[in-house]
This record gives C-alpha cells, structure tokens and sequence, in this order.
C-alpha cells in the first residue's frame, strides 16, 4: 500500500468512499476528537448558543411570555437607545475611557521598561519588578477599597494631606465627575503598567546586543541607541498589544467602573459606559431587558468589526505575533 | 566604568518612585486593617495607625458581620472551592483540546482552530449570556459560580497549542508505532512536557476565578454561595448604603460595627492567598504572558 506523504507509518484501514472526510477523520483519530469535545461542546453551548437569544432585541420580550413568542418590533428597541441623550454619552464614555487608558499605560509602560533595561543591579531591579507587578493581581473590588482609601471625603488620605497643606476646604471627590476620568486612568495605570513593563522589558531583552556594540563603536550615545535600536526593534510588540487593546474599544471594563463607581448617579456623566448602562438596563426596577440586549447588539456588532480588523492587521503585518 | 550621571540617577528615581506608588495604597489599606475604629474616625486614614487594633481580624475569624449575615469565612470557603475545583477542570479541558489542535495527523484540526478562534470574536452581550445561564439551570448554586464564561478560555488553549506545536512530532511517531494511542500520547507524553506553559495557564485560571464576582453579582442570591470578592463588593455598598442615610437622617453615631477597618480587613485577607503565590505568579504568569505577546 503506498503512503501519502504525512502519513504514519502504521497501516490504517480505510473506509471506502469518503476517504478523508471529516467521519472518516473522525474514526481515524477518535481519541482526539474525544479529546477536543469537552472544550468543543462548552463553545457550543455557551458561545454559539447563547447567539440566538439576540433576537430578544428585536423583540417585546417580558418574563412571562416565550422566547420565540413575543411581539416583533423590529428596530424599536434600537430607535428608543439611540434616541435617548445617554446613547451618545456612554458610547464617548466608552471610547474615551479605553483610549485614554491604552496610549496612558502604552508610554508609562515603554518609559519603565527602557527605564528598568538600564538598570544594571540584578537584585534592585527584581525588588522593584515584583512590587510594580503587584497591583495587575488584584481585583478591582479590592482596588477599589484602596481608592476609597485615597479619596473618601471624611477620611481619605488625600484630603488629610490637602488640609495639612494648608488648604481650608475639602473636597468631596466622590460628588465631582470631572475629576473622575483622570482618576480612572490614573488607576489604570497604575494596575496595568507594571506587567506591560515587564513584557516589553522581555522583548527589549530579546534585542540581539551586537546591534548595541557596533552602535557603541560608532560613538553612538546611550539615548540615540534607545531611540534609533530599541524602539524600533520592539515596535511591532507594542504594535500587537495596542491593537488588540483597540479591538475590545466597544467593552467598557464593567469591573473595573462598577466596583469603583458603583451606583453613583452623580458621577455617571463622566464615568458611565455601555456595560455599566446595559447592565442597569437589565437590572434595574426600570429596566428594559430588550433595550438591553439591543444595545448589546449594537456593542457586539461593532466590537466584532474591531477585534476582527484589529486581528486581521496584527495577523498581516505581524504574523509571529498571531495567535491564530 | 560607572559613572552616577544625571540621566542615570534619573532613571532610578524614576523607576523608584512608581514602585512607591504602587506600593503606597496596599500599604494604606493594611494599615487601616490595623487601626482602631475609633481613632480612624477622629484622624481618618494614616499610615501609621495612632493606634493599633486586631479587632476587624477577630471579628472576621469569629462570626458574623452585622447586616451581611454572611460570614467572610464561609465566603473564603466558597472561594477557595470554586479556584480549586474549577482551575483543575479548565486547566483539563483547555489541555486535551490543545492536543487535539496540535495534533497534525487531525485532518480539520484547522476547522476546529477556527471553529474557536470565532467564538472570541464575538460575545453577545450580558442578557443572552443570562438568559442562557438561567435556562440551564446555572443559577443559585455552586456551579453558576464554576462553569459560565471562566470554565474554558480559548486564548489559553491556543497559547497551550503554540507550545505543543514545539514538541516534536517523531515523538508522538515512535509512540504510535509502540502502540499506544491518542489518549496515552497525551496524557504520559505531551503533558509532562508541558508543565511550564500548564502551569502558566493554571496561574491564568486560578486568578480569574479568584478574582471573580460577575458570576455572583448576575447569578446569585444566596448569601452563604457569596464567594469572597462578591462579599467585599457588597460590604462597600452596604456600608455606603448605611453612611448615606446617616448623613441624610442626621442620625447621630450611635456605635456601628466597625466599618472602615473591617472592610479593610476583609480587602487584605482577599489578597492573602496571592502574596502565598507571589513567587510562583511572578514566574509563570509573567513567563506566559512573554511567550503570548512576544512569540520567541
């Protein structure tokens, strides 16, 4: 019997007919398939199945009545969203939140990186690499104790160091939106720039150092090395986790903004996104289940445009660093 | 030769001074944890507590918490039930199904790669994914809190199938040829191989289910299934709750149960089990997570 190329050595039988159709992969490699089916079946029931249950956004949908008995109504659900003032205010919430938090922790995580490359203490760096890492473990439920820490009016630290400063009124941080987008990305980085650091530190190690000697040689300074090897050397590692940050630009970080802000109202002008409104929607005593999953829709139709291109880039142009 | 230039000492301050940061709030929130009720009350929070306190500790390790009834013991259990438990599990499934897509002699493994890849790229928001759960039952009991959305990551099994992909395929020829299958291949083969990017993964799934509370807040009731994130999620808003109506009410402080350091308390001893895993986090999350985005 002659052997394709690729083929194992043992001898198969083969069934007759579909010679390589998928029943007779199946029976060639049925372990396998038993293997895959466990992680298979999940995907199916909670990812594909779940897909179905969209046209209650098209739907009147109430608890007593069926799934694929309700009321049709069309774009309804969609008018009323998009026709309401918060439509506009968490979608720029959403995206102004995301990009801030991306191009803020992207340059304090390159700036720590090329930082901590330079240090040349093996045990200084390790010390200050362990405790920068630290806060990416956390919750946010527990970030957001230590916010309350920072800013609670009566007791926060920084009011008390305000008033030690001199300054005769305190300020009541949790009743100001302005002040809470700053926050919000001030925490953020705080959270995500140390691992960030550390991957990029990685990818700077990985930088062949004949590159740097030669540089040297040429009389070239440390900064001018920095600027003309490193940063374009680990360019399309930054590159790929920018963009998959920028694929999930329609998700708001629903943990992180409900266990900080939680049910302030006041504060929603500035902090409030989509997951955090369809959430309410879907909750609260005034809510609207189908405007829920409508805005769902929404967010998942364009958050799939998004992670979909932002995927087909990184896998175009960076094609080591796809991860399929 | 070392010079101190200005631009090195620079970078060590900087670098310095953002681990200060990061370190500073964990500091204050332990510090507080120590502090006594009442003097935080009359100088808020310090660094130094003006003086000490073992009270919000007591209180958490001997019973209940006045309004929650919900005792953080029982919540630590939870928690610990649902890591363990669903960790093993994720870390099985996600494995068997990396084999399988690393597995050459699988003509659609491809199909299969892409069958999961797409399931990344679109989720459909929080009430299918409720109405689902519901439907099967996953609501009110210890499974609602280990199977829905943490039980299996297609992210992870791919970076578990990059890392197969680099064990030779002779290996699992010379073994086919001794006779053993699939299954034997996998289980006595490929996963001892393994170890580094299962531990890894181990670390990805532990922490998500340790730090999770979307579970709970979407899909329970139950007080006593609260697992401990939850728990601290709630204290802050009951707390909150009780503090606003104070302050609406005028209410005079008639002698609450410690508030501040309790849920300090509660915020420090959630962190426990990270610091006991500090070294093995710092060695196999970071490794991963380099391999992922880097790629060699």
């Amino acid at each position: 019997m002659s052997l394709a190329k690729g083929q194992p050595l043992t001898a198969r039988r083969t069934r007759p007919g579909k010679k390589h159709g998928l029943i007779w992969d199946i029976h060639t490699n049925g372990y396998s398939y038993l293997l895959v089916l466990p992680a298979f079946l999940y995907v199916l029931v909670f990812s594909y199945c779940s897909y179905p249950f969209l046209v209650m956004a098209f739907e009147k949908f109430s608890y007593t009545s069926n799934l694929f008995n309700s009321p049709w109504v069309g774009l309804k659900n969609f008018e009323f969203f998009f026709k309401s003032n918060a439509a506009l205010a968490v979608t720029w919430n959403t995206l102004k939140l995301n990009l801030l938090f991306i191009s803020f922790s992207t340059v304090v995580s390159i700036v720590l990186a090329l930082a901590l490359n330079e240090m040349k203490n093996k045990f200084i760096l390790r010390v200050n690499q362990a405790v920068m890492l630290f806060p990416n473990y956390l919750s946010w439920v527990v970030v957001s104790y230590m916010i309350w820490t920072i800013f609670s009016t009566e007791y926060g630290i920084l009011n008390h160091i305000l008033a030690t400063l001199g300054s005769k009124k305190t300020i009541n941080w949790y009743m100001h939106p302005e002040y809470w987008t700053t926050i919000l990305v001030v925490m953020r980085v705080w959270k995500t720039a140390g691992i960030n650091a550390v991957i990029f530190l990685a990818a700077i190690t990985g930088i062949d150092d004949t590159l740097y000697e030669s540089a040297m040689i040429d009389g070239a300074s440390r900064w001018k090395q920095t600027w003309k090897i490193t940063l374009p050397l680990i360019a399309p590692t930054i590159a790929i986790i920018t963009l998959l940050s920028v694929g999930r630009i329609m998700y708001g970080d629903f943990g992180m903004i409900y266990s900080i802000i939680g049910d302030r109202g006041v504060l929603y002008s500035s902090t409030d996104v989509i997951d955090t409104y369809v959430y309410r929607a879907f909750r609260g005593s005034t809510g609207d289940p189908n405007q829920a999953t409508a805005i769902g829709v929404f967010q998942a139709l364009i958050g799939f445009l998004m992670v979909f291109s932002s995927n087909w880039v990184v896998r175009k142009f960076f094609k080591e660093g796809a991860l399929y | 030769m070392k010079k101190l230039t200005t631009s090195k000492v620079l970078i060590y301050v900087l670098v310095s001074l953002f681990t200060l940061v990061s370190f500073l709030p964990m500091l204050l929130t332990l510090a507080v944890s120590f502090t006594d009720e009442d003097t935080i009350r009359t100088n808020g929070y310090q660094f130094i507590p003006a003086k000490l306190s073992t009270f919000a500790y007591s209180l958490i390790f001997h019973g209940q918490i006045g309004g929650a009834q919900a005792s953080v013991l029982n919540s630590y259990f939870i928690s610990m039930i649902v890591t363990v438990f669903g960790t093993v599990v994720a870390v099985l499934i996600t494995a068997m199904a990396a084999y399988t897509l690393a597995n050459k002699r699988v003509k659609y493994r491809n199909a299969l790669a892409f069958y999961f890849f797409l399931s990344m790229l679109f989720w459909a928001g929080i009430v299918p994914w409720y109405m689902l759960n519901a439907m099967l039952g996953l609501k009110n009991n210890i499974f609602a809190l280990i199977i829905p959305t943490l039980l299996f990551n297609a992210f992870n099994m791919f970076l578990v199938r990059n890392f197969m992909d680099t064990v030779p395929d002779s290996l699992r020829e010379s073994a086919t040829i001794d006779g053993a299958n699939d299954l034997f291949i996998c289980f006595k083969i490929y996963f001892p191989l393994c170890v580094p990017v299962l531990a890894t993964i181990s670390l990805f799934y532990g922490l998500s289910y340790w730090n999770d509370w979307w579970n709970a807040i979407m899909l329970i009731d139950n007080k006593n299934l609260y697992p401990l994130q939850y728990l601290l999620f709630q204290l802050n808003s009951q707390v909150r709750m009780i503090q606003q109506m104070q302050s609406i009410t005028g209410a005079s402080t008639y002698h609450t149960p410690p508030t501040e350091s309790l849920k300090m308390a509660t915020a420090v001893i959630t962190i426990g089990p990270i610091v006991l895993l500090y070294p093995f986090l710092q060695k196999y999350f970071v490794k991963g997570l380099v391999i992922g985005a880097v790629k060699g």
